[in-house]
């Protein structure tokens, strides 16, 4: 197999390179395009560690063949407030305590993101499905689900 | 089929430190140009707070506000010594050597201060938001970015300073046993409520309640969020987490995180949490090291809610449907595993 021209929109900015057979999208991020928020976590998608958005959707980019998703939009930690100051998300979980070491919150903050632009009054429940394929091993979940509940309050009320 | 609700209670003691054959960690701080204290460790600090609480005993200390405190810290090659970050060592051992490393610093930081301003250091004071002053005559003060310009480029001086905590190692006297191991302990509790359903053997944590006494809870928010994780933590280890289920014989492992089972954001229990303050004469400000303690009490009140549940005494964690089921058949006196 040769390798492939790939045209991706990553955090609206176009990006084209060329892909080795069986480059994943988290490996393109990373290693070809310096994007290093996703993180590599168990690299078989049981972990949400590496979470971004593809054409709005969450998905674990370490399962992805960068070459299946040529000319996707991709969404990724560092396009979420670029000027640097804070999105919503980020502040809530920042002022809410929503982490400790910190390798789960890219992708939580990802998955929060997709879930927020589909459903910005998520119940409970809804905001614990959401984040049900992300794991965290510091925390206990709980300052993570009031977080993402008081970033869809703060952006309704925004 | 049966929903079966039980409370149980466990309590902990959890020492502060190690007797190691002398357990020291030291700091050192220093002023840059424009009056931001830069605090060099190598202690590491992986997510439980460590850069946190050290910048706040810093600015405590020099009576600056904490933005002005820089933590560069995890460089072993190059920081101060440090034993490392384990036996829930960090807030008190490291937090000891800043305070004294920040108290030099601001003893000279005031010296400066008196040649700048031509009074006495012993009249001066800090107002914490950053200016340097007489007391009793305010008006008289200098900016904390201004005295470092003004140590940096017209006295010649650092404004600096060396911390180290050094607990000595403490020998058993041979008559009595008696020893002093450790710098002081923490005492938590934890109540936990539960579920377990007769059937399945599923064991459902419903709530768990805990009180902790830390000494002074420098940062409350972040000791609340050590005792709730570490809840979880230890939930996890009572219900989910074995790498070798059937022990010594190592068949059944799991081999990744979709076998390695842990409670997910919809497993978690309601928790309660209070912090008891009782400041302890060793520590920084008077905290206690709380950082590996709060798995510990979760697991045997889990275990004694099961008890008080359903009647049958785990003593082998985790506490899987499984292990339950195989009580309760006991319990009921048949063990069909027993007849094959």
């Amino acid at each position: 197999m040769a390798s492939k021209i790939v045209t991706l929109r990553v955090n609206d900015r176009e990006e084209e390179f060329l892909a080795r057979p069986g480059t994943t999208l988290l490996g393109a991020l990373r290693d070809t395009l310096g994007l290093t928020a996703a993180k590599r976590g168990c690299a078989q998608g049981a972990c949400g560690s590496c979470n971004v958005l593809v054409d709005g959707k969450p998905v674990p980019s370490c399962l992805v063949p960068v070459e299946t998703v040529d000319g996707a939009a991709v969404a990724t930690l560092e396009g979420v407030a670029p000027t640097g100051d804070l999105d919503e998300v980020q502040a809530a979980f920042l002022e809410d305590f929503a982490t400790q070491c910190g390798f789960c919150t890219p992708g939580m903050i990802m998955t929060a993101e997709a879930l927020l632009a589909e459903n910005p009054d998520p119940t409970r429940a809804e905001v614990v499905e959401a984040i049900s394929g992300n794991v965290c091993r510091c925390t206990g979940y709980e300052p993570i689900v009031n977080a993402i509940l008081d970033a869809a309050s703060r952006r309704r009320s925004a | 089929m049966t929903r079966l609700r039980g409370r149980g209670y466990a309590a902990v003691n959890y020492p502060t430190g190690m007797n190691l054959g002398g357990d020291p960690s030291q700091a050192l701080i220093h002023a840059t140009t424009t009056g931001t204290f830069v605090v060099s460790l190598s202690s590491v600090d992986l997510g439980q707070g460590l850069k946190t609480v050290v910048a706040q005993c810093a600015a405590e200390t020099l009576g600056l506000p904490f933005t002005n405190i820089l933590v560069d810290t995890a460089d072993t090659d190059t920081g101060p010594h440090c034993m490392g970050t384990f036996a829930s060592r960090g807030t008190h051992r490291v937090g000891n050597a800043v305070i004294m490393a920040a108290t030099e610093a601001r003893a000279i930081m005031l010296d400066v201060a008196a040649e700048e301003l031509e009074v006495d250091a012993a009249d001066l004071e800090t107002d914490g938001t950053g200016y340097i002053q007489v007391r009793g005559a305010e008006a008289k003060r200098i900016h904390i970015t201004d005295l470092a310009l003004a140590a940096h480029f017209t006295h010649g001086r650092t404004i600096s300073g060396r911390g180290v905590f050094m607990k000595e190692k403490s020998e058993v006297v041979p008559e009595t046993g008696e020893m002093d191991p450790d710098s002081c302990q923490a005492h938590a509790c934890t109540v936990a409520e539960v579920e377990v359903d007769d059937e399945t053997g599923v064991v459902e944590v419903l709530r768990m309640y805990s009180v902790y006494e830390i000494g002074r809870a420098l940062h409350p928010a972040m000791a609340t969020q050590q005792v709730e994780g570490g809840a979880w933590m230890g939930m996890s280890h009572a219900l989910f987490e074995a790498t070798e289920p059937y022990y010594p014989v190592r068949d059944h492992g799991p081999a990744d995180f979709s076998e390695y089972l842990m409670p997910a954001a919809g497993d978690i229990p309601e928790q309660v949490s209070v912090l008891l303050e009782r400041p302890a004469p060793t520590g920084p400000y008077g905290a206690k090291g709380i950082g590996e303690m709060t798995a510990n009490a979760p697991i045997p009140a889990i275990a004694n809610a099961i008890f008080d549940a359903c009647g049958v005494r785990l003593d082998h964690m985790p506490f899987t449907p499984e292990r339950v089921l195989r009580a309760l058949d006991s319990l009921r006196g048949q063990d069909l595993s027993a007849h094959g």
